[in-house]
């Protein structure tokens, strides 16, 4: 029967929980690496044993953290990163220049068919590449040192890289959206980018419609329908039909477009999932009920999904990493949340339940479908 | 041999119990101890100095003899005690956070 391995890091660990595919019964391990904040876990998609994971502290800086063993085991590689030459500098909150400064590893995104090949988006935002498992990283200066790169500006949470796509449909092109500079496009592996932020609109910029500037909170696409992308903006849900070319909102009637994570159904690239929070000085839900939206018809149409999560006094928040999607012929879709709880749904939103309710803070969520 | 008391986390990092000792070539200074320290545990490198400039990081304190040598320069002798390996050389995990 086929099983699912979920891959929880939290601010003070991480967490593995496995489950068989009818996703009820759930064996918890964990905390690994106790007292470290677990930024983000990911599996090789080429070797599910082979797992991925940030761990870095405000004391001691970065470490990452591979296992060959689905998590059983875990061994310190790699932790130098280095930006490609003289770093320069970006903007700082106040406007002047600063330097580029390595803070930590936001998010990995390891290769679609080469177990020791990841990809890392760190803060100060810059993606770097390992291809010898994790035991030496170097930057893919292009997209730091694209041309607008020293207009670049934090946001609230840091300028951090925190969402990168591989495209399966097309060897060689990626995307990586940054807080706050905006989505940016590679067609050669990462060596040079572009910004694709062409019709969003943001009124907390001196130009709405600005190239670069925007806080894009995270970018999701189906495998099967590969020139469409959603974004969840700081305001604004949005859509691409043309691998990023062009967005068009799709917030349609959701009682708030402000949100962090953004996901699509595994066998449905229609089916669209997000999380609306009240606001950005509000990083809680609307009437204090955790809901989760479903639009089946790609945005602009959306549902609230509320059976299994609480509907009263709730105020979390799920962050832009925490939320995942396995690949069982029920869709099973997972999130966490600052609160510290997991829940999974494994009938595609249709009814909710917590894994577990008492973790720490929860910074990101990836699942595994196993056969 | 120069005795190093580790932070907890360093010490499960470093998979050891209790202090550890370094074996120093020459004059006995931090950067000296740091170094032989990073080279027999690899996986110290980046967690007390910063990989890139050799700065201490800025939550980590050095302490030896009741004193805070942490903002000593890293090229300056240890005190004797620390030499003779009489008394340990401390890396701490500053206070903060709450």
């Amino acid at each position: 029967m086929s099983n699912v391995r979920v891959l929880i890091g939290t601010r003070k660990g991480a967490f593995v929980l496995t489950a068989d595919g009818k996703r009820e019964n759930w064996d918890i391990s964990g905390p690994h690496f106790p007292g470290w904040e677990i930024y983000h876990m990911k599996g090789s998609p080429a070797d599910p044993d082979r797992l991925y994971a940030s761990q870095s502290s405000g004391w001691f800086g970065q470490l990452i953290q591979r296992s060959d063993d689905g998590g059983a085991s875990w061994a310190p590689v790699g932790n130098d990163f280095r930006y490609d030459g003289e770093p320069g500098t970006h903007q700082w909150y106040d406007g002047t220049p600063h330097p580029w400064e390595f803070a930590r590893v936001w998010h990995l995104e390891p290769s679609l068919d080469d177990p020791d090949t990841v990809y890392a988006g760190v803060e100060d935002a810059g993606l770097f590449k390992t291809t010898d498992g994790g035991q030496s990283w170097r930057e893919l200066p292009g997209l730091r040192t694209h041309r607008s790169g020293p207009s670049w500006q934090p946001g609230a949470g840091g300028m951090c890289l925190h969402t990168i796509l591989l495209d399966r449909s097309a060897p060689g092109r990626m995307f990586a959206a940054i807080s706050a500079a905006g989505a940016f496009r590679s067609d050669d592996d990462g060596g040079s980018w572009q910004p694709i932020n062409q019709g969003l609109h943001s009124e907390g910029i001196p130009d709405p419609a600005a190239e670069v500037g925007h806080c894009v909170h995270r970018i999701a696409q189906h495998p099967d329908r590969p020139s469409v992308l959603y974004m969840q903006k700081h305001w604004d849900v949005m859509r691409s039909d043309d691998g990023g070319g062009s967005w068009h909102e799709v917030s349609g009637n959701l009682p708030t477009d402000f949100g962090f994570p953004i996901d699509v159904h595994a066998h449905e690239p229609d089916t669209v999932y997000v999380v609306p929070i009240t606001s950005d000085s509000h990083h809680f839900p609307p009437e204090g009920k955790l809901r989760v939206y479903r639009s089946r018809t790609g945005g602009d149409d959306w549902e609230p999904l509320t059976t299994g999560l609480p509907q009263r006094d709730c105020y979390v928040n799920v962050l832009r990493d925490a939320m995942a999607v396995d690949s069982l012929d029920s869709c099973g879709v997972y999130f966490g949340t600052t609160g510290g709880q997991v829940y999974v749904s494994a009938d595609a939103g249709g009814s909710w339940a917590p894994i577990v309710r008492d973790l720490p803070a929860v910074l990101s969520v990836e699942v595994q479908t196993r056969p | 041999m120069i005795r190093v008391v580790l932070p907890a986390h360093l010490r499960v990092l470093a998979q050891v119990d209790g202090e550890v000792q370094v074996q120093v070539g020459g004059e006995v200074t931090q950067r000296a101890v740091l170094d032989a320290l990073e080279a027999s545990y690899p996986v110290l490198r980046g967690t007390i100095r910063d990989q890139r400039s050799g700065e201490r990081r800025a939550f980590v304190r050095f302490f030896a003899c009741q004193q805070d040598l942490s903002h000593e320069p890293p090229d300056a002798p240890l005190p004797g005690p620390v030499c003779a390996g009489t008394e340990p050389y401390l890396i701490v995990g500053a206070m903060a956070g709450g």
